[in-house]
């Protein structure tokens, strides 16, 4: 992967001139390079990762994982059914699984009523859709690569040799 | 109570004064740490717990573990071409700090001389004067990016009857590291003269414009050379204080000889660890590498920048800036600057007396550290850093 990709995915924040700095490179030629990226779609977004155990006053939110199972018609693929399904807003990722079940779907909601609410009511009886076993997420450790859980500082020695 | 002679006659209290200062200060921004920022990668902690938890807790070999001896023979052979008997040609240690003193009490007599670049680690000198031999100090120039030159130590085997060489590289304070034709010509007088070398190169897999070398690659030179390494800098496992000897059976034996008396052996955990970076650490080996560089060319850059000389070190994590422009000793510059501005760095002098004039800035600390270290270095010094034409 490309140093500036390596970097801005770790850090979105650090500035097309830090960059250049870190890699050598001129800050031009990584500002076209980082433009670039985003034209074509390899960049998707920027945004913090953000631990919603955490906020106050505590938000209500719930977030579900979705085996759905399709039935494949003529004509009508995989991808089409995907995009009737994902281009809900609530439905924050979706992906096709090799397994018993076809595509994994992850809902996110206000509560467990709301979250079932969208599934009976829109998902469930979309043309295709064989089955749906919905499991509810009770608790994120890992989220986006990041470890949610608060560590402890480890610190080191200020000073040695 | 007396103390022994030789023991009060080491190490100079102005540092361990500034030392005591800045351990004991809070919120201070540090550049003078000698460890890397990052924690052991998990995979080798997850085999350590585990290994505690199955109760792996005695003494092992006094040589160490014969399975990490053996990781060990393989990984040199197969990363460097280096050919050592597990059995007979490998020592694990406490640290490659242990292992140099072993080694200095293994082959040195009453006032042996062994030559010492200057600057250097502040172990070298010591380790050879306990041990009862004589530090002969050899001070490298900026201008020769602090590196050792064929021609001196020829010139000081000659006047100083040299029996060893004490060899660091990717060096502590400085960064220097040498190209394999640079050390053919070391060797070449090594050689001549006759003299063993001690030759540490725990930071080896930090070297960054070039392949490292190992001096006993070179023709004949692994009858001479003990090779000194370990895990603390490439896997971020200082704690768990493991390192090895390499070199010819009978000095390894002596080595082992005074070890199983002073040290027994080395953790049983830390070597459970020490495995498993060899099985499987060369991934995040490379990950930090790169980051390490990352920094190193950020650093260098903004020295420059705000006035302070400082040249590209070849490895390690360290740079080490002139000061000259100041006016200031580096002990004065280093207490000033960590009580205006709550950064600390260690000034050159530590290092020896060619120190002097320099400070050593380690960049073993995460980017937003080093550059909020840098804009408050600049602010002592009455200038501004800026990225982007914009005061950060």
């Amino acid at each position: 992967m490309d140093e500036i990709l390596e970097i801005l995915a770790k850090d979105a924040r650090i500035s097309p001139a830090e960059i250049a700095k870190l890699t050598g490179r001129t800050r031009a030629s990584v500002q076209k390079a980082i433009r670039q990226y985003e034209r074509n779609g390899t960049i998707v977004q920027y945004k913090a990762v953000i631990n919603r155990d955490l906020i106050h006053p505590p938000q209500s939110f719930v977030r579900a994982l979705i085996e759905v199972s399709i039935a494949p018609q003529k004509d009508v693929g995989f991808d089409s059914i995907a995009e009737r399904i994902y281009s809900f807003p609530e439905v924050v990722s979706c992906s096709l699984v090799s397994g018993t079940y076809d595509l994994l779907v992850v809902v996110e909601g206000e509560n467990i009523q709301t979250v079932s609410d969208f599934i009976a009511s829109k998902l469930a009886p979309l043309e295709n859709v064989r089955q749906t076993t919905t499991h509810f997420l009770l608790k994120t450790y890992k989220e986006g690569g990041q470890i949610l859980k608060k560590t402890q500082n480890r610190k080191r020695l200020n000073i040695s040799y | 109570m007396d103390i022994a002679q030789r023991v009060q006659d080491l190490a100079p209290s102005g540092i361990r004064a500034f030392f005591d200062l800045v351990l004991n200060m809070k919120d201070v921004i540090s550049l003078g740490v000698g460890e890397p920022d990052f924690v052991t990668p998990w995979h080798i902690r997850e085999k350590a717990v585990f290994s505690l938890e199955k109760g792996l807790t005695s003494y092992t070999s006094n040589k160490g573990m014969p399975e990490l001896r053996r990781e060990i023979s393989h990984f040199l052979k197969r990363r460097h071409g280096l050919s050592y008997d597990s059995e007979e040609q490998i020592l694990i240690t406490v640290g490659v700090s242990e292992a140099l003193d072993l080694a200095a009490r293994a082959i040195l007599n009453p006032h042996d001389r062994v030559l010492v670049p200057e600057p250097a680690y502040v172990s070298y000198a010591p380790v050879v004067e306990l041990a009862g031999g004589r530090a002969v100090y050899l001070p490298t120039e900026v201008e020769n990016d602090f590196k050792l030159t064929a021609r001196e130590i020829n010139q000081a085997a000659i006047q100083k009857k040299a029996k060893a060489l004490m060899l660091n590289y990717p060096a502590n304070p400085t960064g220097a590291s040498y190209t394999k034709e640079e050390l053919k010509e070391i060797a070449r007088v090594v050689k001549r003269h006759n003299l063993i070398v001690l030759s540490d190169e725990i930071y080896d897999e930090l070297t960054y414009d070039f392949e490292h070398t190992p001096l006993s690659s070179l023709a004949g030179m692994k009858e001479r050379v003990i090779y000194l390494n370990g895990f603390s800098k490439a896997y971020a496992m200082t704690g768990f204080r493991i390192g090895y000897a390499c070199g010819p059976s009978q000095i390894i034996a002596a080595m082992t000889k005074i070890h199983q008396y002073t040290m027994l052996c080395a953790p049983i955990t830390g070597q459970i660890a020490a495995m498993e970076a060899l099985r499987g650490g060369f991934k995040s080996i490379a990950e930090m590498k790169r980051e390490y560089l990352r920094r190193r060319r950020f650093v260098v850059e903004a020295l420059n920048a705000i006035g302070l000389p400082c040249h590209n070190p070849a490895g390690a994590f360290y740079v080490f800036p002139s000061i000259k422009s100041t006016g200031q000793r580096s002990l004065d510059f280093a207490r000033d600057l960590l009580q205006k501005k709550k950064v600390a760095l260690v000034p050159g002098v530590a290092f020896g007396k060619s120190g002097e004039g320099y400070v050593r800035i380690s960049y073993a600390s995460n980017y937003e550290n080093l550059k909020e270290a840098v804009v408050r270095l600049a602010g002592y010094l009455g200038k501004a850093y800026t990225i982007d034409e914009k005061e950060l």
